[in-house]
């Protein structure tokens, strides 16, 4: 796990007149979950859309695999196996969960066996399999999400901010459905805000602001040092539990 | 993840919801009952539905394109009526080139024209589509305000081409013999013509709803409707879709430029400016973006607009005003209103 599968150099990202990402350096390892944390507005789910290309960096490199992907558009770095989770989970609430799957399933028909695992890993994707995505509960709609994600065998995923509004009930489902997850040869970059949960299945962690990485490192090292958790966030594990 | 951690349960739509969702389905009957009750004549209310039912697949057929247009790329594209003028020309120059097929008494030959008439039509709009969309939509993706100048911009220069190309001056299209006259059904008369354009109207709405509801293109079209940002993070090129679509739409104006110019029999450089009023009604009162929406709302223009003719001709200038404005104050994002995530 020691081999960089994603590197950001000094990206920069403007959105309109905002200058977002001010010089994000940021190293993805192969294999394990790499958490992405940092307050609101420090530029979390900016640095997620600049690397899928729906946002182009202004400056800077982004490198998937020892291929810059900074000026490639967003359905080749897809196809490239980068899939993304967004933070309003991206569902088609017009199409049933059968055709949400189908869609992403880009690169030809749905692989039966690999249907059955994620049916086994969500349980309501098997049983609203006919239904209209946008009669789901929020976190049915969640699952969906991710479950598309990883219909086709996926290098990276990147996900924003999974447990944003689910009940503990889920939260706990969806870290089960990312542990396992991690078992496979797939990479996550995991934006979140629920450090409890992040630390619980994070292997590596970067801790952005103000559009910057501010700290990398092991998250057993962040776990370990309270005081950390206190610079860095301003708040620490130990006052989440 | 175990079935005991989350118990699968999806929300149950109440009976009173379904039929509220299901209502403007049954908008259509309910007009044509009450254009019964108020006409009185049944051989008159026959006609006048026929003709109505005609006038709105018509119209159907021109805006179809539209609102899946506006849908899946948000252009407001207000040179679609371009594209229904150079089809009926188009359609009128093939049909003048196939004269001895359209005067002879065979059916068969004047079908074969008119299909060639409208394949020529459909070609040559398409071909049209794809540089209007390259050269005059695409630099304006995303600004509503510059896709109505601009997209005015190219209507006016496609009504001047027109001038330049065919001359300023209106022209007479004839029916092929086959289309000419009418069916008596008891006491009713029923344009030969006004049958076809139901039969054209009809077949592609069911096609159309095949395609959308059945196929990969198809879902892609409604996902990218909702949201493109999306289909695309899934690997799929939205561009290319959007120029397919855009080609698409633009043929489909081209069709009903053809059906419209032997519907009304003459033409002008500026009967699809004309007409586009009707069919920016349609769209509003179908919902941006929605094929059904957009096919009942044509049925309630085409009965609606006929109805009152029949019965107030002076009222019938404002119906389909009036129409539209009952709807949106009924639903103020018109009948089937498209999700879309932005």
């Amino acid at each position: 796990m020691t081999d960089a599968l994603l590197t950001l150099s000094g990206v920069h990202t403007h959105i309109g007149p905002y200058h977002i990402l001010q010089g994000v350096d940021l190293i993805v390892p192969q294999g394990g979950v790499t958490v992405l944390l940092g307050r609101n507005g420090a530029g979390k789910t900016t640095t997620l859309r600049t690397i899928m290309g729906l946002w182009k960096a202004s400056q800077g490199d982004v490198r998937f695999e020892d291929h810059v992907i900074t000026r490639l558009d967003t359905p080749e770095i897809s196809r490239r196996g980068i899939a993304f989770v967004p933070e309003d989970m991206g569902i088609f609430t017009d199409l049933t969960v059968a055709e949400n799957m189908l869609l992403a399933a880009a690169n030809g028909p749905i692989d039966e066996k690999r249907l059955a695992w994620i049916k086994e890993l969500f349980p309501p994707i098997g049983t609203f399999w006919n239904s209209s995505a946008g009669t789901l509960s929020g976190g049915q709609k969640q699952m969906l999400a991710v479950a598309r994600a990883i219909i086709e065998p996926r290098r990276l995923i990147l996900i924003d901010e999974p447990t944003k509004g689910l009940a503990p009930a889920i939260i706990n489902a969806m870290t089960d459905a990312l542990r396992e997850l991690k078992n496979t040869d797939t990479t996550i970059l995991l934006v979140e805000q629920n450090f409890t949960m992040a630390s619980s299945i994070g292997d590596t962690v970067a801790v952005m602001d103000d559009g910057r990485i501010i700290h990398a490192g092991a998250m057993q090292e962040l776990v370990d040092d309270a005081d950390l958790q206190e610079k860095l966030m301003g708040l620490s594990l130990e006052a989440h539990q | 993840m175990s079935d005991t951690t989350i118990k699968p349960r999806i929300e149950k739509i109440p009976l009173s919801e379904q039929f509220f969702q299901k209502l403007p389905v049954l908008l259509v009957p309910i007009l044509a009952v009450a254009g019964l009750l108020a006409i009185g004549n049944p051989a008159s209310w026959l006609t006048l539905t026929v003709a109505g039912l005609a006038m709105g697949m018509m119209i159907f057929i021109m805006a179809s394109g539209l609102t899946v247009v506006f849908g899946l790329m948000d252009v407001i594209n207000f040179g679609h009526g371009a594209f229904v003028a150079v089809g009926a020309f188009v359609g009128f120059t093939v049909l003048a080139w196939l004269a001895g097929w359209t005067a002879s008494p065979s059916v068969m030959l004047n079908l074969t024209a008119v299909l060639i008439a409208i394949l020529a039509a459909m070609l040559v709009t398409g071909l049209l589509g794809y540089a209007f969309e390259r050269v005059i939509v695409m630099p304006v993706y995303g600004e509503h305000l510059k896709q109505i100048l601009v997209t005015m911009g190219g209507l006016i220069v496609a009504q001047q081409m027109i001038y330049v190309v065919w001359g300023p001056d209106e022209l007479h299209i004839s029916r092929p013999e086959a289309f000419k006259g009418s069916l008596v059904i008891g006491e009713a008369a029923i344009e030969k013509y006004r049958l076809v354009a139901v039969g054209i109207g009809l077949a592609l709405f069911l096609g159309m709803r095949h395609i959308l509801k059945s196929t990969k293109v198809g879902l892609l079209v409604r996902a990218g409707v909702e949201n493109g940002e999306m289909v695309e993070a899934l690997g799929y090129r939205i561009r290319l879709l959007f120029l397919i679509v855009f080609m698409t739409g633009s043929a489909l104006a081209g069709l009903g430029g053809v059906m419209w110019g032997l519907y009304q029999e003459t033409i002008t450089a500026h009967m699809g400016s004309e007409i586009m009023v009707l069919v920016f009604i349609v769209v509003i009162i179908g919902g941006l973006g929605s094929v059904e929406g957009c096919f009942i709302g044509a049925m309630l223009v085409g009965l609606l607009a006929n109805y009152t003719a029949f019965l107030a001709p002076k009222v019938a200038l404002i119906s389909t005003i009036a129409l539209m404005v009952a709807i949106l104050m009924w639903r103020p994002q018109g009948l089937y209103p498209v999700v879309k995530a932005k």
